[in-house]
């Protein structure tokens, strides 16, 4: 396989798996239960995007580091009710700060 | 749930489309170096962010095809593996996008963590709608331009880590959220989604564990505690 085979197939994969989901029939999504299902699928996926990204290390092993101290300024801000970038800008912040230091 | 989008709500999601898509775009710098230095050319670099067009599976496709070609079907089981969830939010977006013909092909390439997150985060169809397209528009051009400035660049700019750019996906994914996270239901759901993803992550390969996620959402299934009472 060449180097351009492989870019070009895993391209095509990762379109596919997309657009195989908006080609669901609607019918069998409208379903009150269905819905919800689907309606609720971000959320357990975002969390969890979230929860690897900042929790996992190399080889997914657990690990509290910078990131999960931004997440928990980033909530703290939340619960302040501060502005998107506001907690955006501070997530960074800390967890440039905190490498700067060394700390973490 | 209202029809319309309020001025407020409108400049709101601007806000969090353009300042999602700029957080994504320098993380292709990033891409960009670490795709030239795992011996792809500058135009392979670029098929990877204009064709495949998800991050999370092009950093791993780059990684382990930097291993040598003998390592390519393992570099494409991965990217796809980790493109599995984009086909899941697929479910709830093209409910949300109501859109048809060569519009739903446009929709299916934007559909990727941030523009999801940003078009669930919103309380109307409308401007979940704009979210969905600005969002989705905004990163596909600042990650394609900055994966082209990245192969030219290289690693001279450095790890993205040290300005907290990872951190700041992480905190603009949880603001995203946020919002969502109203009732009792939708914080087990989220809960569950990340607990099951964590504990899964030192044993399965990397994308099956957000994956298997999506099973919290099952959760859904039984009626919401408001209907009930």
């Amino acid at each position: 396989m060449s180097l351009w085979t492989a870019v070009l197939v895993a391209a095509a994969i990762a379109f596919g798996l997309k657009l195989a989901g908006h080609l669901v029939p609607a019918h069998l999504l409208d379903a009150p239960r269905v819905r919800r299902i689907t309606a609720a699928l971000p959320i357990a996926l975002l969390a969890a995007l979230v929860a690897t990204q900042a929790f996992t290390g190399p080889g997914g092993s657990f690990v509290l580091d910078a990131r999960a101290a931004a997440v928990g300024v980033a909530v703290v801000a939340l619960l302040l009710r501060a502005p998107f970038i506001v907690v955006v800008v501070l997530g960074a912040a800390t967890a440039a700060l905190l490498r700067a230091l060394g700390w973490a | 749930m209202t029809a319309t989008a309020d001025p407020g709500a409108r400049r709101a999601v601007v806000r969090q489309s353009l300042s999602v898509g700029v957080a994504t775009g320098a993380y292709g710098i990033s891409f960009g170096a670490l795709a030239v230095a795992a011996g792809l050319d500058t135009w392979q670099a670029m098929a990877l962010s204009l064709l495949m067009f998800t991050g999370g599976s092009q950093f791993a496709f780059v990684g382990i095809i930097a291993n040598g070609l003998h390592a390519a079907p393992a570099a494409i089981a991965a990217s796809s593996m980790l493109g599995i969830r984009n086909g899941l939010y697929a479910l709830e977006l093209t409910h949300l996008l109501g859109v048809r013909g060569t519009r739903r092909v446009a929709a299916a390439h934007l559909t990727i963590d941030e523009s999801t997150a940003v078009a669930v985060a919103q309380d109307d169809h409308r401007t979940s709608r704009l979210g969905f397209w600005l969002t989705g528009l905004t990163v596909f051009a600042l990650w394609n331009l900055s994966t082209l400035a990245g192969t030219v660049i290289g690693t001279h700019v450095g790890d993205p880590r040290t300005y907290g750019l990872d951190a700041a996906a992480c905190a603009a994914f949880t603001a995203l959220l946020w919002p969502r996270l109203r009732n009792r239901d939708a914080v087990a759901i989220a809960v569950v989604g990340a607990v099951v993803a964590v504990l899964l992550s030192p044993t399965v390969p990397p994308g099956i564990p957000v994956v298997a996620a999506a099973a919290a959402s099952l959760l859904a299934w039984r009626t919401p505690r408001r209907e009930q009472a």
